[in-house]
């Protein structure tokens, strides 16, 4: 089986059977990055383009170790360092991209859609690595994986997402796909963070974080941008702390096996304590580490065609 | 200047309630005679058999960007579009660069439209200097030069004490404001309709609100002080709502919708072409029936393009940065009678009412009409042919229409302005 595009631009485009696919690739891709010699030769004469056009460090980093360990050639560009410092429009950057023959563009940018007019300018596969608040598949796709590894699969867990949905692309992505693989997810948060709407996509919305938190398998804490508060979204970071952060005595209240995610970076004190952040429920390294797994999947899915291996 | 006479044709008046196959004959740029098999020793003959007459139809909302952004549209270009599109007729914007709020401007966009324009060029003035909200411009000096109308459009004048006062001095004057309906707060950095699609597609919303909200003051504002307002681009169902009740009210209220806010809805942004981004943005299936509905029981007086001509290199870009806008001059007509009057909404009749006599009456202009007399501007067009929308053959210097590729019905076939043929067959001369 295979990917039916030649890009990833989001959960939404993808099916249940596509997203168990990369899960079960990652997993047979895991096992590299514990080896001594961390390489294999998969992508071996494959070239990746790295262009992110918003800083990130763990994405970045992220998606460059998973091309390395399987041999590609991978090249950076960053926003600063670039044509597009210089003003140069995502449509010329392209053809630059497509004249140097890369199999692979890995974005980040901060509008949404622009992986989308990206792929519609370029032959190559395009992969999404967050696009303004619209998706950020790859990330949900390692969340997903750690969930799976930790609790043995996804259908029917109860997964609480909390605090900025409404300018999350985390959020976006993992509802799409939690609720493709038959989770229930609830987002919780103020009414000024969740956006309009997003009942549709298929959660249920809380304002009140202790109501349902004891029914949580997963709860998720979203990392609050310190600028919401001078735009009126929330009156103060400590109140915010106060009705949506995660605490030890929240914490207390979770069921036993429940996990606690986070996508980094985090604010200690913010949306978590440091307590909470390091108890052993938490998984919150897991996430990265499973993220080179998730990303070498999807590389060798998109690019890999079969040579190889 | 050769007479025509246009012969044959179904003649539709709504000035004299006239829906009738007619020779019209125009002589010395006058509607000379209207009447039966007329018969004349040498004239242009123009054959309308199984077309319809009209009024010259009035785009009383369109943007021509000259002075300043010549490399999107000229006047010559705009107007061009205009008659190729079936308009005698257009009233340009004034957030051109400069900002038509000084004479000078109007008499640059007035002498340009005489010596390179097709179609009458009727300039609206900024009601505020700069576009800025603050200072009233010289509305009794733009009118003397030749302003219809007082518009801050693209901007709403967001300080309602400014806006009190400028409708307070247009009484004075007896001319109308043209209001741009956008709290600027509520719409920030808004990039589409607010609503499940936004939040589906990260794209920051612009509620409702952002409109109504304004519409609601300014209904407030005209019934106190007894303006005249013609609110633009009217967009949601609860705005259509807002302005019956003020009609309602005795409320000195038009207003108009344009025709992308009558058909598309924000679900088509899914594909995140900026071709669809456009201001107010499209919104809703239900809004869409509101349009509908305000157009047929006559809430919504007229219907206007918003023509918005934008270059590729700034629409082809990610969508939060391109500009907002749809070009509509060449696509109104025919679109119209597709989805207006081909699926039973409107009549004929009707639909020249918005296109033509209202905008007339809205802008105090002496069009509208085909009675004997009048100045001879006058559309002729085929109701049933059928048309493939080609942007790379559009007059307009620009190509973002959001309907390349539609198949509609009907298109302009002749134009006469002032008596002159300037479409002929569909060609602009």
């Amino acid at each position: 089986m295979q990917l039916k595009s030649k890009d990833l631009l989001g959960i939404r485009e993808l099916d249940g059977e596509e997203i168990e696919l990369i899960l079960d690739t990652a997993e047979s891709f895991r096992e590299i990055s514990t080896r001594a010699v961390k390489k294999v030769p998969t992508l071996r004469g494959r070239t990746i383009v790295s262009l992110f056009l918003e800083p990130s460090t763990r994405t970045r980093v992220s998606f460059e170790l998973a091309g390395k360990r399987l041999s590609a050639d991978v090249v950076n560009i960053s926003a600063r360092a670039s044509a597009v410092a210089k003003g140069e429009c995502l449509k010329d950057t392209a053809k630059t991209i497509e004249a140097m023959n890369a199999d692979l563009v890995v974005m980040r940018h901060s509008a949404a859609g622009a992986p989308h007019f990206l792929a519609k300018l370029i032959e190559c596969g395009v992969i999404n690595a967050g696009d303004g608040a619209h998706e950020h598949p790859t990330q949900a796709l390692l969340d997903l994986f750690t969930i799976k590894e930790r609790l043995g699969k996804i259908e029917g867990l109860q997964v609480v997402v909390i605090g900025d949905i409404a300018h999350s692309r985390v959020a976006r992505s993992n509802i799409l796909a939690l609720t493709k693989l038959g989770a229930r997810v609830t987002v919780v948060g103020p009414p000024t963070l969740i956006p309009m709407g997003i009942g549709e996509m298929g959660c249920e919305v809380s304002y009140d974080l202790d109501t349902v938190l004891g029914q949580a398998d997963v709860v998720y804490a979203l990392r609050i941008q310190l600028e919401r508060q001078t735009e009126t979204l929330f009156p103060s970071l400590r109140e915010y702390a106060a009705l949506f952060g995660l605490n030890e005595e929240r914490a207390g209240r979770l069921k036993k096996n429940a996990l606690i995610m986070h996508p980094g970076p985090m604010n200690r004190g913010i949306e978590i304590t440091a307590e909470v952040a390091d108890l052993p429920q938490s998984v919150v390294t897991d996430q990265v580490a499973n993220g080179v797994a998730v990303r070498m999947a999807i590389l060798y899915l998109l690019i890999g065609g079969g040579e190889g291996a | 200047m050769p007479d025509v006479l246009i012969r044959g044709g179904r003649v539709i008046n709504p000035a004299n309630k006239t829906d009738a196959v007619l020779d019209v004959l125009v002589e010395d740029g006058k509607v000379k005679m209207v009447k039966k098999d007329i018969s004349v020793k040498s004239a242009d003959v123009i054959d309308a058999s199984g077309l319809i007459v009209c009024p010259g139809l009035i785009d009383m909302h369109v943007h021509l960007r000259e002075p300043g952004r010549e490399d999107e549209e000229t006047i010559a270009s705009g107007t061009r579009a205009a008659v190729k599109g079936g308009f005698t007729a257009v009233a340009c914007m004034p957030n051109t660069d400069p900002v038509v709020d000084n004479a000078s401007v109007i008499e640059l966009i007035l002498e340009r439209a005489q010596n390179e324009g097709v179609a009458h060029v009727l300039p609206v003035g900024a009601i505020t200097k700069g576009l800025k909200g603050e200072e009233l411009s010289e509305m009794g000096e733009l009118i003397r030069v030749g302003a219809v109308a007082f518009s801050d459009d693209g901007n709403s004048v967001m300080n309602a004490e400014v806006m009190r006062r400028a409708l307070e001095y247009s009484v004075m004057l007896d001319a109308l404001i043209i209001v741009h309906a956008e709290d600027m707060n509520l719409s920030g950095r808004g990039q589409m309709n607010e609503g499940f699609y936004s939040t589906l597609l990260g794209l920051k919303g612009v509620p409702v609100a952002a409109e109504e909200i304004m519409i609601a003051r300014d209904m407030i504002l005209a019934e106190m002080i007894e303006a005249r307002v013609h609110i633009t681009h009217v967009s949601t169902a609860g705005s259509v709502r807002l302005i019956r009740q003020a009609k309602e009210r005795g409320v000195r209220v038009t207003c108009e919708a344009t025709p992308h806010h009558l058909v598309l809805t924000e679900a088509l942004l899914e594909s995140y072409d900026t071709n669809y981004k456009v201001n107010p943005p499209l919104r809703t299936e239900v809004d869409v029936l509101a349009l509908r509905e305000g157009l047929k029981e006559g809430t919504i007086d007229a219907i206007a393009s918003d023509h918005a001509p934008h270059a590729l290199h700034e629409k082809e870009r990610e969508f939060d940065y391109a500009p907002f806008g749809i070009v509509g001059l060449e696509t109104t007509l025919p679109l119209m009678l597709t989805e207006l009057v081909e699926s039973g909404e409107l009549s004929y009749t009707q639909l020249i009412e918005k296109l033509s006599c209202n905008p007339a009456r809205i802008l105090g202009l002496e069009a509208g009409s085909l009675s004997v007399g009048s100045p001879a501007n006058v559309t002729v067009f085929d109701p049933k042919v059928k048309v493939k929308v080609d942007v790379s053959s559009f007059e307009s210097k620009s190509r973002n229409s959001p309907l390349s590729g539609w198949e509609l019905i009907g298109m302009a076939k002749y134009v006469l302005v002032d008596g002159k043929l300037v479409l002929r067959d569909g060609r602009v001369a």
